[in-house]
């Protein structure tokens, strides 16, 4: 089995690029081009200096002892919270960026959900002195209220997305009309590893940087370069993509995704993608997606606006698909908590979006000496008055 | 080949054929033959019957808000069908439906082929549905069915890109305008102007007809200066919204552009 993109764009039966022509040009540029400009060693060389000494790479692959002994396993967090701007992000941004300005492109525009992906992209403009448009959902600015702030600070430009659920859906698709209305000096940066070929790829492999490092510290701390598992969140699903990269094809390797479950899959509030949804094109992608049976998008829900979105990038749909990923629903309420118990025993509090990830800890019991790694994907301080309000 | 009321049509109406736009449920569930109607009897070429979709990435604001409505309405492919199953005892002019691609594929693209050939429909336009895909998978279907498969392109497209699609089309090719989501207008630019000249200068083999920003008598007289015909949507869904009696209101807007 193939987990990889393959030449025409697809994972299994899912990918492609199901554009509008006026997206064509600038989607078929990106598609000719990406993978030369990424093995330039030229690329690398500043790609990677940047990943080292503005993002502060590598992240800590750091031993949760505590957090260990509670659930009688070897747990390791993939500390993607300590890259610069706090969430594993910037790692897209960067590689995204510097491709953009070999494009020749001179604007950037990006969408964002929890704001995570709107400050990496605020942030890495400023950085190379490029203008910058984020849309955001009318709901997410006013929950994420902190990043809204940053991004401004920052110099960009926060537009609301005021259709639809106005959230990170309707923020992907105002970036497009924008794209489409702007061709030729403007370079969209999606934020997770969603949209139409070659993105899905490109993202994935700007963020595949955890899952090499992620071999590397343990080949030190446990003298094999591996884990049993890996567990990560999945809205999108960029940062599960990048940890799970260079263990795909390692069948030893268990890949566990953790979706928004919301109030529950049965509550009609929900963003359990792959619990609830079907085949279908969504954002430019032939992917799995929340839909009724007439091929409308339904509405997501989530605590996490990060999550909260009605589709799932087409890599995860083919690991679920061909049963290589194992992918749980986890709801708001154990997520909240398991965001707190994160918080309370390790000193480290956690995004939502990555508290879904610790709360298959309560799903799941793993062997006294299981090498689980947990990616740890982005810290909570944009999320302070959501736990401080939450009724736990 | 081909043969349908759209190929015919451009075998016998040489110039100014006036395309319009409009969202199935819009502005209430069951307007759409009556819109067909009217369409027709006030002298409109050629109908594109718009299937609203939650998330119409290429869509400007207006035939956003049309494809909302007509969803909250109630609207789906399948009552869209009922609603038209019998359009051809009073409609004679090429009708065409054109929206997003998964409403269709969850419809079923056979099932959606079939019945759309049974009620009387020539064509589709599905700008989301690439053009390999087309080929591989559906293109034989289509011609089985005697439906014309309309592309879009751009002031962006390439030119061997433009012969290709010009080559697989049979009816016309959709000319978007300028690179733009619909319902953007502003008067037609030089270099809009010089797109056209280049778009005639390629001799393809089928005409084309230009979208995107034609809102009324100025704009669709300068775009039949360059192309056979253009096509009008959102100006249409605009005076649609505010209309209090559809079968006038939509009278008066045809004879407008075409007088």
């Amino acid at each position: 089995m193939i987990y990889t993109v393959n030449e025409a764009g697809y994972y299994g039966k899912f990918g492609g690029a199901y554009i509008p022509e006026m997206l064509y040009p600038n989607v078929e540029e990106l598609r000719e081009r990406y993978l030369d400009i990424i093995n330039e060693p030229a690329f690398q060389q500043e790609f990677q200096e940047l990943l080292h000494d503005y993002v502060g790479r590598p992240s800590p692959l750091y031993f949760a002892k505590r957090l260990s002994d509670l659930y009688n396993t070897k747990i390791y967090l993939k500390r993607e919270d300590l890259n610069h701007t706090g969430a594993h992000k910037i790692n897209n941004t960067i590689g995204q960026v510097l491709l953009a300005k070999r494009l020749g492109k001179q604007k950037i525009i990006a969408e964002t959900g929890a704001g995570q992906h709107g400050v990496a992209t605020a942030t890495v403009c400023a950085l190379m002195g490029l203008e910058c448009i984020v849309y955001m959902g009318e709901i997410d600015i006013a929950r994420q209220r902190p990043n809204v702030e940053r991004m401004k600070m920052l110099g960009a430009k926060v537009v609301p997305a005021t259709s639809g659920s106005r959230t990170l859906k309707d923020a992907t698709n105002e970036a497009m009309r924008h794209w489409i209305n702007n061709p030729t000096d403007t370079h969209y940066i999606i934020g997770s590893v969603v949209g139409p070929h070659p993105y899905p790829d490109m993202v994935a492999r700007f963020q595949s940087v955890i899952s090499a490092e992620i071999k590397q510290q343990l080949q030190t701390k446990e003298g094999r370069d591996y884990p049993d598992y890996v567990i990560a969140c999945v809205g999108g699903g960029s940062n599960a993509a990048g940890a799970f990269y260079h263990f795909l094809d390692n069948q030893k390797v268990g890949l566990i995704g953790a979706e928004a479950g919301g109030l529950g899959i049965d509550s009609g509030k929900s963003a359990a993608t792959l619990a609830l949804g079907k085949i279908g094109i969504l954002h430019g992608s032939k992917t799995v997606l929340m839909q009724t049976t007439d091929g409308q998008v339904v509405e997501p829900h989530s605590i996490s606006a990060g999550l909260d979105y009605p589709g799932i990038g087409p890599l995860h749909a083919h690991l679920s698909d061909t049963q290589r990923g194992q992918f749980y629903s986890i709801t708001d309420d154990e997520a909240m908590r398991a965001g707190l118990l994160v918080s309370r025993t390790e000193g480290i509090i956690p995004a939502i979006e990555t508290a879904h990830a610790f709360a298959i800890l309560t799903k799941k019991t793993f062997q006294v000496n299981d090498v689980v790694v947990i990616c740890l994907s982005g810290r909570g301080d944009k999320d302070l008055d959501t736990y401080v309000n939450y009724q736990y | 080949m081909i043969q349908n009321r759209l190929t015919k049509l451009f075998q016998t109406s040489q110039q100014n054929i006036l395309t319009i736009y409009f969202t199935a449920g819009f502005p209430q569930l069951r307007d759409t033959q009556r819109i067909l109607e009217a369409l027709e009897q006030s002298g409109a070429d050629i109908i594109e019957i718009g299937m609203p979709f939650s998330d119409p990435i290429a869509d400007g604001e207006v035939i956003q808000m049309s494809n909302q409505q007509a969803l909250e309405n109630g609207m789906t492919i399948a009552k869209m069908f009922e609603q038209i199953a019998n359009f051809r005892q009073k409609i004679k002019i090429p009708v065409l439906l054109m929206g997003y691609l998964n409403p269709v594929l969850q419809f079923g693209m056979e099932r959606f082929c079939q019945t759309a050939a049974q009620v009387g429909i020539d064509g589709f336009i599905l700008p989301d549905l690439p053009l390999n895909e087309y080929l591989s998978d559906y293109k034989s279907l289509w011609d089985a069915h005697n439906l014309s498969n309309v592309f879009l392109i751009t002031p962006q497209t390439p030119e061997s890109r433009i012969r290709m699609i010009d080559e697989v089309s049979e009816g016309f090719i959709y000319a978007v305008s300028t690179s733009s989501t619909t319902g953007k207008t502003s008067a037609i630019s030089a270099s809009q102007t010089a797109y056209f000249a280049r778009l005639q200068a390629l001799n393809l083999k089928n005409p084309f007809l230009i979208g995107f920003g034609i809102s009324d008598k100025a704009s669709f007289r300068q775009a039949c200066t360059h192309a056979r015909g253009a096509i009008i949507g959102s100006a249409f869904i605009k005076m649609l919204q505010n209309s209090q009696d559809l079968p006038v209101d939509i009278a008066n807007f045809v004879q407008k552009i075409k007088s």
